[in-house]
C-alpha cells in the first residue's frame, strides 16, 4: 500500500530559484537561508526517498489567469512544463507526473466530497519549482514524480485552514488506499510572513511564524482554528499562503514530531520557513 | 467548528487592516481587465508592443482611464485601488526591470535603499499594523 511518509513546510520565495539558478547560493546575502536546507537534501537523498510528492502550492498569475479560479486543483498530467514567468522559464527540468497516484485521489476525494479541479495540461511556477530546488539542488532530472496541487490563495476568499487540514485528512486516506507500494510525502509550501502590496509591505512577524511551526508538531490541530483576517493581520496579506501547509499537516494524521527546522528573515521581502515532520503512531 | 457564512461580516475585517488591499471579489471584478492586460505581458512580443506605445497599447483593453493612467504613472498603489492585483502588477514591473523589492518599495513612500535597510534589519514590526480600530 501506499503510504505518506513524511512532511515539509517551505517557503516557496522566487529569488532562492534566481539565486540557485545564477550560482549565488554561497553568497552572503544568500548563504544563510540555503545552508538550512543543507540537513534536508542529505536527508532526501540517503533516507527519505520518497517516490511521489504531493506539492501543494499556489499559482502566482502564471498559469492561471483571472479566467478560471479554482480553489483546489490536482494535477493528473503525465508531466508538467515550467512557466515563463516574464523572463525565461526556470532552466530546470520538466516535472514527471504520477498519474494513476493523481487519478486515484482525485477519484477519492470527488467521492470523499472534496470537489477537485482535474488539470491534465499545466505549466508550473516558482511556488512548485522552487521547494524542488531547495530539496533536490542541482539535477538533470527531479529524482521524484510530482503531483501538483494548486490552491487558490490570491482571489480572496481562499480556502480555510480548517478546510485546508480537513482535505490533508482526505488525502490521507486516499493514499492509503492506493494498492501500489509507494513512499509518499506531502510538501505544503509558500509563506512565512511577507506583503507585498500597499504601504504596510514588508512586514515580519517571527514572534508568529515560529508560533506557527511550534504548532505544526505534536498532537495539537490549534491551527486550523486561525481565521484569514489572523494571516492577514499578523503576518500580512502574502502570509495567507501558510493555510497550504496545513494540508501537509492534515495528511500527517494525529501527530508528529519534527526531526528538521529552520528559519531565516528576511529573503528579498520575505520570512523563510522550513521544517520537516514525521507522522507518530 | 464553525464556517464563517456572513460574507459581509467576513469582509468588513479586512478594511480595519492598515496599508493593505486585500484582492476580494469587488476588486477582482473592478480590476478584471486591468490584471489581463497585465498577464498580457508574459508574452515576450506584447511586451514589445507594450513598450513601444504603451498609450496603444492600454486602448486595447476596455480598461477605466483611471487605470490606464495609473498604469501610465505606475503608480502601484492607484492600481491596487482599482482593483489590480500584485502578482498580475508584478508582470509590469518586470517588464521595466525592476525587482519585486525595488517595485514593492514604491508603495511604501520609502525609498528602495531605506525599504532595503528595513528587510535586511527583520523587516516591518506587526506592532502598530495589526488594526486601525484596535491601534494596535
Amino acid at each position: 500500500m501506499a503510504r505518506i511518509t513524511a512532511g515539509i513546510g517551505c517557503s516557496h520565495i522566487p529569488v532562492l530559484g534566481f539565486a540557485h539558478d545564477h550560482k549565488k547560493t554561497q553568497e552572503p546575502i544568500f548563504k544563510p537561508a540555503f545552508d538550512g536546507f543543507d540537513w534536508t537534501r542529505q536527508w532526501m537523498k540517503e533516507d527519505a526517498k520518497p517516490d511521489v510528492v504531493i506539492l501543494v502550492y499556489n499559482d502566482h498569475a502564471s498559469f492561471f489567469d483571472m479566467k478560471v479560479i479554482p480553489t483546489f486543483a490536482i494535477g493528473c498530467g503525465e508531466r508538467f512544463g515550467i512557466c515563463d514567468e516574464g523572463f525565461g522559464p526556470r532552466p530546470v527540468p520538466e516535472v514527471e507526473g504520477s498519474p494513476d497516484l493523481a487519478w486515484h485521489i482525485a477519484q477519492s476525494l470527488v467521492l470523499d466530497e472534496f470537489d477537485m479541479t482535474i488539470v491534465n495540461e499545466m505549466d508550473v511556477d516558482h511556488g512548485l519549482t522552487v521547494p524542488l530546488t531547495m530539496m533536490y539542488g542541482e539535477v538533470d532530472k527531479w529524482p521524484v514524480k510530482v503531483i501538483p496541487l494548486a490552491v487558490n490563495v490570491v482571489t480572496y476568499p481562499p480556502p480555510s485552514g480548517n478546510r485546508c487540514w480537513a482535505l490533508g485528512e482526505a488525502i490521507a486516506r486516499a493514499v492509503a488506499s492506493f494498492p501500489e507500494d509507494l513512499n509518499v510525502q506531502v510538501w505544503g509550501t509558500g509563506g512565512m510572513s511577507h506583503q507585498l502590496q500597499g504601504p504596510r509591505a514588508g512586514l515580519i512577524n517571527a514572534e508568529w511564524d515560529n508560533r506557527f511551526l511550534d504548532g505544526l508538531t505534536g498532537d495539537s490541530d490549534t491551527l486550523r482554528t486561525i481565521q484569514h483576517v489572523e494571516y492577514l493581520r499578523e503576518t500580512g496579506s502574502e502570509g495567507i499562503e501558510m493555510v497550504m501547509w496545513l494540508i501537509m499537516r492534515g495528511a500527517l494524521g494525529k501527530s508528529t514530531r519534527a526531526i528538521h527546522r529552520h528559519y531565516h528573515v528576511p529573503v528579498s521581502n520575505t520570512a523563510l520557513g522550513h521544517i520537516v515532520l514525521e507522522p507518530v503512531g | 467548528m464553525t464556517a464563517i457564512t456572513d460574507v459581509a461580516a467576513y469582509l468588513a475585517e479586512f478594511d480595519d487592516i492598515p496599508g493593505t488591499r486585500v484582492f476580494t471579489a469587488k476588486r477582482a471584478r473592478a480590476g478584471y481587465h486591468l490584471n489581463q492586460f497585465a498577464m498580457s505581458l508574459m508574452k515576450p512580443e506584447n511586451r514589445e508592443r507594450f513598450k513601444a506605445d504603451e498609450r496603444a497599447y492600454l486602448d486595447e483593453w476596455p480598461m477605466s482611464e483611471a487605470q490606464k493612467q495609473g498604469l501610465l504613472d505606475r503608480d502601484y498603489n492607484r492600481l491596487l485601488d482599482l482593483g489590480g492585483n500584485v502578482y498580475f502588477l508584478a508582470k509590469v514591473f518586470s517588464t521595466d526591470g525592476l525587482s519585486f523589492v525595488q517595485a514593492v518599495s514604491t508603495m511604501t513612500g520609502m525609498s528602495v535603499e531605506d525599504y532595503q535597510a528595513m528587510m535586511v534589519a527583520g523587516g516591518r514590526s506587526a506592532k502598530g499594523a495589526r488594526s486601525i480600530r484596535d491601534k494596535n
